[in-house]
């Protein structure tokens, strides 16, 4: 039951940045002139070195900070549960249950557990840990906590997924299988989502456009198209095609380092 | 030395260890009972030998003895003493976590409000309780208030600093699913205070109790009716040291139990998810 999901040049747009900028106490410039069209079923990342204002652009699209100048407008405008987040940690309330944690995002909506469970449990369930509903954060291991937060960040069914680093403290297995596992989750939700990391192979095997990114003033200096189809598996880490992808995207992320040295 | 050689030999340090496990477990009890017993028996031999005078130091035998004798005294005291503690200490929870709560609501009202709840900290209670009693019309409130003081300051402390603690980006999560000041507090900071709170409500039930009989000394049975510190003063002043240690044996038992009471709360409302009450294997 995969998703239909229209060609790259053909989708609909979900989320606009015009001209957006953030300066931090009047002269530290974060971000510069960025623009980003977000479209429907996309899945972008954001690559560059520390300091090249990608995470300053995910926490501009949460709205956790204003732009300095510039918009960011949704299409439709934003609603309720139009967003759901994944930190670089899992960020679970340890003092609840799995399935507690996960009924969060309709908790502060005023929804009582029983009127979402099924949406909690399926959440779980496609994350893999429906028998860990009741168990606490403290007794799962960092990739579980990882799912929780993904399993978190994905039951009210957003229009768009703020994923900041997530696998960025986890061993690389762990970190391969839950890359596996996230592109799966979307051929079935077929949500957007917009990938902030600084690996260019994590970001070739996710993304279908790779926004590359540069420091010292953060800003856009590439945008890559990753062409090969879904669904990808662990074969495609090994393909030519992907190698292709990750010399042009390694290219372009060493680019950005020197522009910015 | 081959592969096989290795294991009976680790047998023998997993048996070893075993061992000492149990023995520690059996002289965690045997131990201080030991300890105990060898003081009371050499305590009564003193007295014995040396024909201490009651009036200076008397037996344990004579204080178990007073215990019984003077129960009828000592019991109602011990309510008194106790219920002035507990309320004491019910009021240091409401006042030092609703006054954590508007700190932290409010950066105005913490900054108008703080340091006089330091200096009201830091002035020793002895000094202010007489003053309660001339200000205060009743004295069973001063004594009342003379408790609360001491024992509010942890729970407010400790409370603010919980109450400020909780994680940044459960922070910004609550902000991006538009989470109200009330649900907030509700359901992010306030469970992250929690630990803090109670390790400040193990301190405050050991002052609660600390301010009660202080109360008692400094205002006497007025207000408070006869508690065990006004018993044990009374006792001191007609020379009858056995109820007056009886009594002090009365209070540390009290201090113990309120400890061990806000310890099993502490351990029933943290057990399944904070890092203090894990067991590691």
């Amino acid at each position: 039951m995969a998703i239909q999901r229209a060609p790259l040049g053909e989708r609909d747009e979900l989320l606009r940045m015009s001209h957006v900028e953030k300066t931090f106490r009047g002269d530290v410039v974060a971000l510069k002139n960025m623009n980003l069209v977000v479209n429907q079923g996309d899945f972008i990342s954001l690559l560059g070195p520390s300091g090249c204002g990608k995470s300053t652009a995910l926490r501009l699209i949460a709205g956790l900070m204003r732009p300095t100048s510039g918009q960011i407008n949704w299409q439709g405008g934003q609603g309720e549960g139009d967003l759901g987040v994944v930190f670089q940690e899992p960020t679970l309330m340890p003092w609840a249950s799995v399935k507690h944690n996960v009924w969060l995002p309709y908790r502060m909506r005023g929804k009582s557990y029983s009127s979402v469970k099924d949406e909690v449990l399926h959440a779980l369930k496609l994350v893999g840990l429906e028998k860990f509903q009741n168990a606490y954060p403290r007794e799962l291991s960092g990739g579980m906590k990882m799912r929780v937060s993904i399993a978190r960040a994905m039951v009210t069914k957003p229009r768009l997924i703020l994923m900041d680093e997530p696998f960025a403290a986890l061993d690389e297995i762990t970190r391969h299988k839950l890359n596996n596992d996230l592109l799966a989750l979307r051929e079935r939700i077929g949500c957007t989502v917009i990938f902030v990391t600084h690996s260019v192979f994590e970001s070739v095997f996710l993304s279908d456009r790779i926004v590359v990114m540069a420091a010292r003033p953060g800003r856009v200096i590439r945008e890559l198209d990753v062409t090969a189809p879904y669904p990808r598996d662990e074969a495609f880490r090994t393909s030519p095609e992907y190698a292709e992808h990750a010399r042009l995207a390694s290219d372009a992320l060493h680019q950005a380092i020197e522009v910015a040295a | 030395m081959t592969q096989v050689d290795t294991t009976p030999i680790l047998d023998a340090e997993e048996e070893a260890h075993a061992k000492r496990e149990k023995l520690i477990k059996l002289a965690r009890w045997t131990l201080p009972s030991l300890v105990l017993f060898l003081t009371l028996a050499s305590w009564q031999a003193y007295v014995t030998i040396a024909e201490v005078p009651h009036y200076v130091l008397p037996s344990p035998l004579l204080i178990a003895e007073t215990l019984v004798k003077d129960w009828e005294i000592l019991w109602p005291a011990l309510i008194v003493t106790g219920r002035l503690t507990l309320i004491a200490l019910i009021l240091a929870v409401i006042g030092g976590v609703g006054l954590a709560v508007a700190f932290t609501q409010s950066k105005w009202i913490e900054m108008s409000l703080f340091p006089y709840a330091v200096v009201l900290q830091v002035t020793p209670v002895v000094a202010i309780a007489p003053l309660l009693q001339i200000y205060v019309d009743s004295a069973f409130v001063a004594a009342l208030l003379c408790a609360w003081i001491v024992a509010f300051f942890p729970i407010l402390s400790n409370t603010t600093i919980g109450l400020k603690s909780a994680d940044h980006n459960l922070q910004d999560l609550f902000t991006i699913y538009g989470a109200t000041g009330w649900q907030r507090l509700r359901y992010l900071t306030a469970p992250s205070a929690l630990p803090f709170f109670l390790g400040g409500l193990k301190i405050a039930g050991g002052l609660a109790l600390i301010g009660a009989v202080v109360a008692e000394f400094v205002i006497g049975r007025a207000g408070t009716g006869l508690g065990l510190a006004s018993t044990l003063l009374e006792a001191s002043y007609r020379f009858n040291f056995g109820r007056l240690y009886a009594a002090l044996i009365l209070i540390s038992v009290m201090g113990v139990v309120v400890f061990a009471l806000m310890s099993l709360i502490s351990h029933l409302c943290l057990f399944r998810w904070h890092e203090s009450a894990l067991k590691r294997e």
